[in-house]
C-alpha cells in the first residue's frame, strides 16, 4: 500500500514542486482562458499574453528560488 | 514513418524531447538498479526491474486508450498545462543548478547512498534482503518510468506522434543499457543538468504551444511556432542563470 501511496505522491510531485510556480502557471492559463471566452480576444493577443505570462512566472519563481 | 500531415517541425522536437527526457530518467533508474545488483546480485535487481516495467505496461495499456475518448482541443489544453507544470519545473531547477543555487544531481553519490542503505538493511534484516533489494529496483523503475511515460504521451498524443516519441524513449533506454553494461558503473559523466535544461526548454515550448492550441490560438507559422517557442525559452532560460546567480554572490 505504501508503494502505491509513494507512486501517487511522486506523480503529483512531477507537476507540483514549487507551489508558487504551479499556482502561477494555472493562474496565467486561467487568465488567458478568460480573455478568450469573455472578451473574444484575437489569437495573437492571447498567444502574447500566454508567452509573456509564462516567462514572467518562470522569472519570478527563479528569482524567489535564488533569494531563499 | 510519419503520417504526411505531420511536419518535421513538430516531429523533431517531440522525438528529441522524448529521447533526452528518457535519457535523464533511465540514467537515474539505472543507478539504483545497478546499486541493487552490486550489493545483492543480479536476480533481485532484474526481478524488481521487470516487475516495475510490467506495472508501467499495465498503466499504459489501461489508461492509454482513454486518451482517444477526450476531444482533441480539451486533450491539447490538458496536456499543454501538464507540460507547462512539468517542463517549467525542470527548467527552473536546471537554471538554479546552473547558477549554483542548488547542488547538481550526482549519480555516483546516488549510487553510494542506495548501496549504503541496502547494506544497512542487510545488517538489520538479512532474511528479507532480496525482497528489500527487489523493491528498491521496482520503485526506481516505476517512479522514473512514470515520468518517461508522461513525456512520451505529452509530446506525442496531441499530433499523432506517440510511436515516434515512444521510439525516442526506447532508443534512450537501449543507449543507457548498452553503455551501462559496458561500464558497469553509475553513468556519472552524463551532463544531467544540461540535458534537464534542454528538456525543460523543449517541454516548456511544447506546453505553451499546446495550451495555446487548446485555447483556440492559431499560431503564426503553425507548427514552426514550436521551434520559435523553444528558441525563446532557451534564450530566456540562459539569461536567467546570471540573474539567479546575482543574489547568491552579492
Amino acid at each position: 500500500m505504501n508503494i502505491f501511496r509513494l507512486i501517487v505522491s511522486e506523480f503529483i510531485g512531477m507537476f507540483v514542486d514549487d507551489e508558487f510556480l504551479a499556482v502561477s502557471i494555472l493562474a496565467v492559463v486561467a487568465a488567458c482562458g478568460l480573455v478568450v471566452w469573455s472578451f473574444h480576444a484575437g489569437s495573437l493577443a492571447v498567444a502574447l499574453l500566454l508567452v509573456i505570462g509564462i516567462a514572467g512566472v518562470l522569472m519570478s519563481s527563479v528569482v524567489k528560488g535564488a533569494a531563499k | 514513418m510519419l503520417p504526411s500531415t505531420i511536419s518535421w517541425a513538430t516531429a523533431a522536437p517531440a522525438v528529441s524531447a522524448a529521447f533526452l527526457a528518457s535519457l535523464v530518467e533511465v540514467v537515474e533508474a539505472f543507478t539504483i538498479v545497478l546499486a541493487v545488483a552490486t550489493v545483492r546480485g543480479l536476480r533481485p535487481a532484474l526481478t524488481g526491474a521487470v516487475a516495475g516495467l510490467g506495472l508501467l505496461a499495465v498503466l499504459v495499456f489501461t489508461f492509454g486508450p482513454l486518451l482517444d475518448r477526450i476531444p482533441l482541443q480539451a486533450l491539447q489544453l490538458i496536456i499543454g498545462v501538464l507540460l507547462l507544470l512539468f517542463g517549467l519545473r525542470w527548467l527552473r531547477k536546471a537554471i538554479l543548478r546552473s547558477a549554483g543555487v542548488i547542488a547538481l544531481h550526482d549519480e555516483a553519490l546516488a549510487f553510494a547512498r542506495e548501496a549504503s542503505e541496502l547494506r544497512g538493511a542487510a545488517a538489520r534484516d538479512e532474511r528479507h534482503l532480496d525482497w528489500i533489494a527487489g523493491l528498491a529496483a521496482f520503485k526506481a523503475i516505476v517512479l522514473e518510468g512514470i515520468e518517461v511515460v508522461f513525456v512520451v504521451i505529452a509530446v506525442g498524443a496531441g499530433r499523432g506522434l506517440l510511436w515516434p516519441a515512444a521510439l525516442g524513449a526506447v532508443a534512450a533506454c537501449a543507449l543507457v543499457l548498452a553503455i551501462g553494461m559496458l561500464l558497469r558503473s553509475p553513468l556519472s559523466r552524463v551532463p544531467e543538468n544540461t540535458l534537464k535544461f534542454g528538456v525543460g526548454v523543449m517541454l516548456s515550448g511544447f506546453g505553451v504551444y499546446w495550451t495555446g492550441e487548446g485555447l483556440g490560438v492559431t499560431w503564426p507559422g503553425h507548427d514552426f511556432a514550436i521551434l520559435g517557442l523553444v528558441a525563446f525559452f532557451l534564450t530566456f532560460g540562459l539569461a536567467l542563470v546570471p540573474i539567479a546567480r546575482a543574489p547568491v554572490n552579492s
